[in-house]
């Protein structure tokens, strides 16, 4: 059941039967968070590292507690309060924790395909835990786990991802991982916040978030990344919100069973409206709970899961 | 004596005359004596080029030599080198070194160096603006009287229309060429790769071609202002050369070059090689599109000479995230391989549209000598094997920069041999001491 390449770096990368042996292996770990005493002895002995290089409270802290309930000891490097600060390259602070016995390195990075880099730097396995633009792999497939929890399938499935498609991570390996098995997607959002050429990756795409929620299975927002926002993409976020954001309203157009999901943290009355958000057909905390149970299943895979 | 040669039975080339044949070249004190078949070369030291082709020394009208400042990456010493090995007989450097080629001092001492250690023509680059800060006018005609044979702000666009207009203005009255680096900054700023696909699926802000076009199509409006010489350098999208095209058409004197690079690598290149900060250049590798229009402006006319845009990096500057590597190919000693393997070999282009592109017309825009091998030229002549197989080993590189997305490349046809003045430089795939 191993898994093909030593990395996690896409779903772009990952075939289909990697993504469902990933997935069928969270479902049968995913018991684990709902015992008395979470822990299991499955990779004892193994050393797990989180090197951060961007803020993060769920990915890291859903990795961390991963590792943890499978007895698995953590490590976490983050930039300040280390030798990063002091000019240390990348593949210097890397090597350094792999020659200290580090088994497996998670990282998250503000530059797209550093984890490629990362990957050619190491011998040990790499997870991507979100590089630049590029892809959130864990993200994509706990979305997937998720939608799945609720529809039991993705093949056949609408599903809307709506708002900062541009900057984001998560819609890229959502748009790979959905459509690899078999979900039909569309983007919504402002031109300015679409990338070019996004129809070639086999979703469509509206400017009008309307055209994409009508009659979709799963809604998907994304967080306006206001941090990475260094040109005049929209004017304010009062008008992103009133032309763009997921509200009540828009929502009715979705089918009555459909799911809202976010990748979180949420800017609440921009992209998404609290009531929405806040509804029972939200799902963003489950999202978060199958976020321990894939990256278990990755961890498993790649330390444990092997011949 | 030295700078007698007699270079038998090859098929010589000369795009100047237009000659493509198997011949003999007779060199003495430097210079070509004779060209043709049946010539006696008499006591002079004999090259065999059975099999092989000569041309005029190749010209590379665009190269980073790094020195001074930047010695980690290449210094005057080592790009010759790498451009002897590469079958160059004179390169001309950028001024963007540190402190930056802006005064005529800089441009003497360049000059002495390359009479010290170098291994081929150097021929300086004056920076257009002091400090290459696109404010004021650098001094170029004491520049130009010390021997630099062009100017240029490369690494940057010439920062105003206004600066340009008066920089093109100026040089007229010294018969020198500007080479501008075309690039609208607003448009290119935080883009790691083309703006396409590509930059989408990677995760990048993309460079759109019209970053470029914009800028092609100023610096156009501006040599029409003042019918100033023009010289576009690296240009990189179909846009460009129909603007250049359509800029020839109306008399205008502009001129362009592009690199090998970008006329045998796509965009698609970043994904292929994982984030190979050695694809990453500026300007960027383009589309497909964009590469089938370079080579059949090549192949029309409409672009005047192949330049390396040799680039040369410390491995420290590349081995690092992409959008912290540094832009740039160490290319002397890839391109002629490139050129043959890619252009010559299918029929892209003839070896005399080689030799006009590599040679004739470097010399021509640069305003040198060289560029034929007409009597009582300077005998610099580059001797090509075409049917040399080999495989790209950045680590036999003599430049100081390994950085090349070519490492690996199976290619045939290489140079092999650089004469220089009559002296042999390099031959048999060997510097000679």
């Amino acid at each position: 059941m191993a898994l093909k390449g030593k990395d996690i770096l896409s779903l772009r990368e990952m075939s289909a039967e990697d993504m469902e042996t990933i997935l069928s292996t969270a479902r049968s770990l995913k018991e684990i968070l709902s015992r008395p005493i979470k822990k299991v002895p499955t990779l004892r002995g193994k050393v797990v590292c989180t090197l951060f290089y961007e803020a993060s409270t769920r990915t890291r802290t859903s990795f961390e507690l991963a590792a943890k309930y499978m007895s698995a000891d953590t490590v976490s490097i983050a930039p300040s309060g280390s030798s990063v600060q002091k000019g240390e390259t990348l593949a210097d602070t890397a090597r350094n924790l792999e020659v200290m016995g580090v088994d497996v390195v998670i990282m998250r990075h503000s530059v797209s395909g550093s984890c490629h880099f990362l990957a050619k730097v190491l011998d040990c396995p790499v997870v991507n835990a979100g590089d630049g633009m590029h892809e959130h792999p864990t993200q994509g497939l706990l979305d997937i786990f998720t939608i799945l929890e609720y529809k039991s399938k993705i093949r056949g499935l609408k599903v809307a991802i709506l708002g900062d498609v541009f900057h984001s991570r998560v819609a890229r390996s959502n748009i790979w991982g959905l459509t690899k098995m078999g979900a039909e997607v569309a983007v919504a959002g402002p031109s300015t916040l679409l990338p070019p050429s996004i129809e070639n990756l086999g979703v469509k795409a509206f400017n009008r978030v309307e055209d994409a929620i009508e009659g979709a299975d799963v809604v998907y927002s994304l967080r306006l990344q206001l941090e990475r926002q260094t040109k005049s993409l929209f004017p304010s976020k009062r008008e992103y919100h009133d032309m763009f954001g997921l509200t009540k309203r828009r929502l009715a157009l979705a089918k009555e069973d459909a799911l809202i999901m976010h990748p979180g943290p949420m800017n609440r009355g921009v992209e998404i409206s609290t009531d929405v958000a806040d509804s029972p057909r939200s799902v963003i905390l489950d999202q978060v709970t199958s976020g321990v149970a894939v990256r278990m299943a990755i961890l498993y895979l790649i330390l444990g899961g092997r011949e | 004596m030295s700078g007698d040669l007699f270079i038998r039975n090859g098929r010589v080339i000369d795009p100047l005359s237009g000659r493509d044949e198997i011949a003999g070249v007779l060199v003495r004190d430097g210079k070509i004596a004779a060209v043709g078949c049946g010539i006696d070369g008499g006591a002079a030291p004999v090259i065999d080029a059975t099999g092989k082709v000569v041309m005029p020394g190749l010209i590379d009208l665009h190269v980073h030599l790094r020195e001074p400042g930047f010695e980690e990456k290449e210094d005057i010493e080592s790009g010759t080198a790498a451009a002897a090995m590469g079958g160059f007989t004179a390169v001309a450097c950028m001024p963007n070194t540190e402190p930056p080629v802006d005064n005529d001092a800089m441009v003497t001492s360049l000059l002495k160096r390359a009479r010290e250690v170098g291994r081929v023509r150097v021929y300086p680059i004056g920076a257009v603006t002091k400090r290459r800060a696109g404010k004021e006018l650098a001094e170029m005609g004491e520049m130009k009287a010390a021997g630099a044979v062009a100017f240029s702000d490369d690494g940057s666009p010439v920062a105003t229309s206004e600066v340009l207009r008066c920089a093109l203005e100026y040089l007229k009255s010294f018969g020198a060429t500007l080479i501008d680096h075309p690039e609208e900054l607003s448009l290119s700023e935080g883009g790691q790769i083309n703006r396409g696909l590509v930059s989408t699926i990677a995760g990048f802000r993309g460079i759109p071609a019209e970053a470029e076009t914009i800028a092609v199509f100023r610096d156009i409006a501006i040599a029409r202002l003042t019918r100033g010489r023009l010289h576009l350098t690296h240009l990189s999208t179909k846009e460009s050369l129909d603007l250049v095209r359509q800029a020839k058409s109306l008399g205008l004197e502009i001129t362009c070059d592009v690199t090998p690079h970008h006329l045998t690598l796509t965009e698609d290149a970043v994904l292929e090689t994982a984030y190979d900060t050695n694809t990453k250049v500026n300007p960027p590798l383009r589309s497909k599109a964009d590469v089938e229009a370079l080579k059949n402006a090549l192949a029309d006319g409409t672009v005047d000479a192949i330049a390396t845009d040799h680039a040369p990096h410390h491995v420290d500057d590349k081995w690092v995230e992409f959008d912290y590597a540094e832009n740039g190919i160490s290319g002397l000693e890839t391109s002629v391989s490139l050129i043959l393997d890619k252009l010559v070999r299918p029929g892209v282009i003839s070896y005399l549209r080689m030799a006009e592109l590599m040679s004739l017309n470097p010399a021509k825009i640069l305003g040198v000598e060289g560029g034929t091998l007409r009597e009582r030229a300077p005998a610099d002549i580059t001797i090509i094997d075409p049917d040399f197989e080999h495989s790209v080993n950045p680590r036999q590189f003599l430049s100081k920069g390994k950085n090349t997305p070519f490492e690996g490349w199976r290619l045939t046809g290489a140079a092999w041999a650089t004469i220089v003045g009559g002296e042999v430089r390099m031959k048999d795939r060997k510097l000679t001491s």
